[in-house]
């Protein structure tokens, strides 16, 4: 129902904003150039979606892989440090690691891919362990007692237990990758951020408010289409 | 058949299992029955590998089990636990296929089974195989459990407390359940309890273990009858001994052949403890004894107090 209202907000807006020069232009009457034009908004808006499902797909390869390797009993040393990493990563903003990836990679889009990966990975990782470990012992007992070998074990019984607030992380990670990839647009990524920047840069408080509202459409239409999914994962289970 | 030949167990510095030998037989339903602690829930899980042990062998039909590929052997023993440890993300029905699907029977006669499991442990309400672990009460959850663990008919089955955290009548119900599925079936069960009426109740032979050791081994009236030492002795119930021996034994076995009685018939199938039961209830100190309907002696009180088998 959220999802639904949200994605008709931002298919509203995608389709509204293209024509509002006049509006923008009556609000602002001493700015030239009142419509944002150097791309269309909805390639803005495919560019930043590509880069936040890159991001999130990348982060939950790496956090679930780690996540499950820290938690096998080959593993398990590593449990701890991992934790500690995750917990510490997550108290650093995404703009510093932003700002650490430029250097590497220079401008454009994949500084910023590298800067939401590494973040996202964080989320997903946090929330793979605590799933995994918060499956009920006797669960796996009977598991491994009926003859499931390790990995099947994982694939059948495990993850899908985890699902749940391993889908938390996932949804955790996707939203401050769409909020990340905005900040992106100023090392040169074209996102729904670049008309934020040049409006901030050519004091054209018109662009501000036209990335805003497609930024702000755009997070709330994929947390509640995540949080959809993940109220589907957890159905069924008290 | 399972052997275990001189098998020893510990954790760390503590001994849990010293020494233990013991033979079960093919169809043999064996009672383990001792305190917490004394090692018999660690013995019961070194048959399907679950614990390894550190010297000696346990053998499932000559066959050393540390030979054996853990898996396949696991599928081919019944195992259930007091915790259950249903899988909570499937179905009642699906919980039950768990192991036939691992053993990768083909769908129909999976389906076939658990319709049967259902029906054998009266889990036979409509819609119950699709329902889930979470909407099911504790009894029904174990029955589940019990199910599972017969699924794929194996020939031995392993219960470590499957009945412990249920209410009386649940879990005497349940205990019918199982003693008659066994009887049919002919499966080992290998079965782990502390609670000494359930092992006299159930076993056709029961072994109590004390210390990661087995103090004594026997049929129920052996260890009521002529315990090994004092510390069997205490365990079967010192003077209560006597009341749980009315329990095991049953009418038939101790009537007076041909002899009459007034009063309400009770069945020759029936324990001593209900013969009791009905006297008191009947205000009577002898009652006529029935087989299939019809009278064929009598059972007097004079003989519950004084006999010994």
């Amino acid at each position: 129902m959220r999802a639904a209202v949200s994605l008709a907000l931002l298919v509203a807006l995608l389709v509204v904003l293209p024509h509002s020069a006049a509006w923008f232009h009556a609000w602002q009457p001493d700015v030239s150039h009142p419509l944002y034009s150097r791309h269309s908004f909805f390639a803005l808006t495919l560019s930043h979606v590509g880069l936040v499902v890159a991001a999130t797909s990348i982060a939950v390869a790496v956090g679930l892989g780690l996540g499950i390797v820290a938690t096998r009993p080959a593993g398990r040393s590593l449990l701890p440090t991992v934790r500690a990493v995750a917990v510490i990563g997550q108290t650093v903003p995404p703009v510093a690691v932003l700002a650490i990836a430029v250097p590497l990679l220079g401008f454009g889009a994949a500084p910023t891919l590298l800067a939401l990966a590494l973040y996202g990975v964080l989320p997903v990782l946090g929330q793979t362990m605590v799933g995994l470990d918060q499956v009920p012992k006797p669960v796996l007992h009977a598991a491994d007692g009926m003859g499931y070998g390790r990995w099947r074990r994982l694939l059948d019984v495990e993850l899908p237990l985890a699902a749940g607030p391993i889908m938390t992380g996932v949804r955790l990670s996707a939203i401050v990758s769409v909020g990340t990839a905005t900040i992106g647009s100023a090392v040169g990524a074209t996102t729904l951020g670049s008309p934020i920047v040049e409006g901030l840069v050519g004091n054209n408080t018109a662009y501000v408010v036209q990335g805003s509202l497609l930024v702000g459409a755009l997070a709330l239409t994929i947390d509640a289409a995540l949080a959809a999914v993940e109220r589907w994962i957890r159905r069924g289970q008290s | 058949m399972i052997e275990f030949d001189h098998v020893h167990k510990r954790f760390g510095q503590q001994v849990v299992i010293d020494d233990l030998s013991l033979r079960i037989e093919s169809g043999e339903f064996f009672v383990l029955v001792g305190p917490s602690g004394s090692g018999k829930s660690t013995l019961l899980r070194t048959v399907n590998r679950l614990v390894p042990v550190d010297a000696g062998q346990v053998r499932i039909d000559g066959e050393d089990v540390a030979t054996r590929d853990a898996e396949t052997l696991r599928r081919g023993i019944g195992y259930a636990i007091q915790s259950v440890g249903l899988f909570p993300h499937r179905t009642v029905a699906e919980n039950i296929a768990t192991v036939p699907r691992l053993l990768h029977w083909p769908p129909h006669e999976i389906r076939a089974r658990t319709a049967e499991l259902l029906s054998l442990l009266h889990l036979d309400e409509p819609g119950m195989g699709s329902r889930y672990p979470h909407t099911l009460s504790g009894g029904q959850q174990q029955r589940v459990g019990v199910a599972r663990a017969l699924a794929a008919r194996p020939r031995i089955v392993l219960m470590d407390e499957p009945f412990g955290a249920l209410d009386p009548l649940t879990r005497e119900s349940l205990q019918a359940s199982l003693k008659a599925i066994q009887r049919d079936t002919g499966t080992t069960i290998l079965f782990v309890t502390h609670d000494m009426d359930e092992a006299f109740g159930l076993g056709d032979r029961v072994g109590l273990m004390l210390d990661g050791g087995l103090v004594q081994v026997g049929s129920p009236l052996d260890l009521l009858h002529a315990p090994a030492d004092d510390r069997v002795r205490d365990f079967v119930g010192g003077t209560r001994a006597r009341l749980r021996e009315l329990a095991v034994r049953t009418v038939g076995d101790n009537m007076r052949r041909g002899e009459q009685a007034d009063g309400d018939p009770v069945d020759a199938d029936a324990s001593l403890q209900d013969a009791l039961g009905a006297m008191l209830s009947q205000g009577r100190d002898r009652l006529p004894v029935q087989m299939h309907g019809e009278r064929v002696g009598a059972i007097v009180l004079a003989d519950l107090v004084s006999r010994r088998a």
